[in-house]
């Protein structure tokens, strides 16, 4: 209850600073919180990395294994991303079996990698139609103050920049970096009447669930979208998003390139 | 966006000069059949094929809400459910919600949320079930179809009518409501719903999209999916003053 009531608070502190033009921590409304990446930060795991977007901190952790590919691609690795929203990353999450939220987290990262053609999955192939290797993109929440979805792309696809293949340890030839050759990135607004803040805060979402995630790859070509939230979005206000996606996207993607 | 063939191969040929493998024109849409009212049991229901999906929805509600504490005091509770049968597809689909059905159900309800008058109905709940009986590409848009004249059967009030319609990207070109071939071999899916309101288009309700496109292609589907969603929402129309004049004819 005493939850709800802050809730209100903020959700009209969040809207009076945006009549005056404003966000609540002062930033414009295309900004981004501060990035922070760092890599191979689990050793166990086939690459990892730890995102902090502001006070959101995610890790993802890379690991591989030698599996039967789909039949349709018998040439191909597979790709399998998974999403933990963990009860010490908010007070509002719960254990047990995933939720449609971080099912949708989950789906949504994983299509911006899979459709980029981020990772060559030609060149993860051990024997045709019967080895291939499958990458398993495992996304923890480790603090939830708002969009850790784009937390969570931008920390799996920095960990596959970091991931070796474990051929050694499984006894198929030498080790070799994992053959990454897009950078998606997305970028998730929160779609307020007729204004959006991209990188939305936790505060900021206390006006409502009402996000729009594109997803784009360096050829400024579209890869991912979703539209999440009950609300209704005008044509015009799309493409003008679309368009703060896009140059945003190229900056964190020169940010990327460095780690 | 299948759960298992999510890789794609362009090994077949999709566009023939200006035709499609199945003969539509890029701006065609399958063919369309929708009843209401086709349930006894439910308070409104839809029979709707769109080409080869064959999908059926009711409406239960509003009603209370169970478990009681899911009830909110100022609005009703909406809940959707998308549901592939086991025999609906190629392979037998384990029966039961996998992570597609959940996400596509999430963002099915959050569609209808946006335009179902909730307000009026505090403390109780609308429940929106649609199975798939068979599917071939774009059965969310034709679960959103069936849904929509469903609710309106039931006489739940609403800002205007949902409608949805994909557009894919096949050999290059925007095409309008992909069948299944045009969604496993090409380039891009992009699933749309409108909230169409006194016979015009005035927002968007539903917007997903995976795959490769240009900001230019993106403008031509958008084109393409509000002519194909103006024809459906006919259709839905047609369907349901179809019921009520039958009923009225029945009752003198």
């Amino acid at each position: 209850m005493v939850e709800d009531i802050l809730v209100d608070i903020k959700k009209d502190y969040v809207l009076s600073k945006l009549r005056e033009g404003e966000r609540i921590d002062g930033r414009k409304f295309d900004e981004f919180r501060k990035i922070e990446i760092q890599t191979n930060v689990i050793s166990k795991a086939e690459g990892s990395a730890l995102v902090k977007l502001g006070n959101t901190q995610v890790i993802v952790g890379i690991k591989m294994q030698i599996g039967e590919p789909f039949p349709d691609t018998p040439d191909k690795g597979i790709i399998i991303t998974n999403a933990e929203l963990v009860p010490l990353a908010s007070p509002t999450f719960e254990p047990g079996p995933p939720d449609e939220f971080s099912i949708e987290l989950a789906r949504v990262v994983d299509r911006g990698i899979r459709e980029s053609e981020a990772v060559d999955l030609n060149k993860l192939c051990i024997e045709e139609g019967e080895k291939v290797w499958l990458i398993f993109i495992d996304i923890h929440a480790l603090d939830d103050d708002g969009n850790l979805l784009d937390a969570s792309s931008l920390a799996a696809i920095s960990a596959l920049l970091m991931t070796t293949v474990p051929a050694e340890r499984f006894e198929v030839g030498d080790n070799y970096p994992l053959p990454v050759r897009n950078l998606p990135v997305s970028v998730t607004s929160l779609v307020i009447g007729d204004k959006f803040l991209v990188d939305p805060s936790k505060d900021e979402v206390s006006v409502g669930n009402t996000f729009l995630t594109i997803t784009t790859d360096q050829d400024d070509n579209i890869v991912a979208m979703q539209k999440s939230g009950s609300y209704l979005l005008k044509e015009d206000k799309f493409f003008e998003i679309l368009d703060v996606s896009l140059s945003k996207a190229r900056e964190i993607r020169e940010y990327l390139k460095n780690i | 966006m299948s759960e298992s063939n999510e890789e794609k191969k362009d090994e077949i040929q999709l566009i023939f000069g200006d035709k499609r493998l199945d003969g539509r024109r890029f701006d065609e849409l399958r063919n369309i059949k929708i009843e209401a009212g086709i349930l006894k049991r439910a308070d409104g229901s839809c029979y709707l094929e769109m080409g080869k999906n064959i999908v059926v929805a009711a409406v239960y509600g509003p009603r209370e809400v169970h478990p009681r504490h899911l009830q909110n005091p100022s609005k009703a509770v909406i809940r959707y459910r998308y549901n592939m049968a086991p025999f609906s597809v190629e392979e037998r689909k384990r029966p039961g919600p996998d992570r597609r059905s959940v996400e596509i159900s999430k963002v099915s309800r959050e569609a209808l949320e946006a335009v179902i008058m909730k307000e009026l109905f505090p403390r109780s709940g609308i429940d929106i079930f649609v199975e798939v009986l068979q599917a071939d590409a774009g059965s969310r848009t034709a679960c959103l179809n069936a849904a929509s004249v469903a609710l309106v059967d039931a006489g739940v009030p609403m800002k205007g009518m949902i409608t949805s319609v994909a557009v894919a990207k096949a050999d290059g070109v925007m095409v309008l409501d992909p069948m299944k071939e045009e969604d496993n071999y090409g380039e891009a899916d992009i699933p749309f719903a409108f909230l169409i309101r006194g016979g015009k288009i005035e927002s968007i309700a539903l917007l997903q999209m995976d795959g490769r496109v240009t900001k230019d292609e993106l403008r031509e589907a958008f084109k393409l999916a509000k002519k194909g969603a103006m024809e459906i929402y006919k259709l839905q129309k047609e369907a349901i003053m179809k019921k009520y004049i039958s009923e009225s004819v029945e009752n003198g």
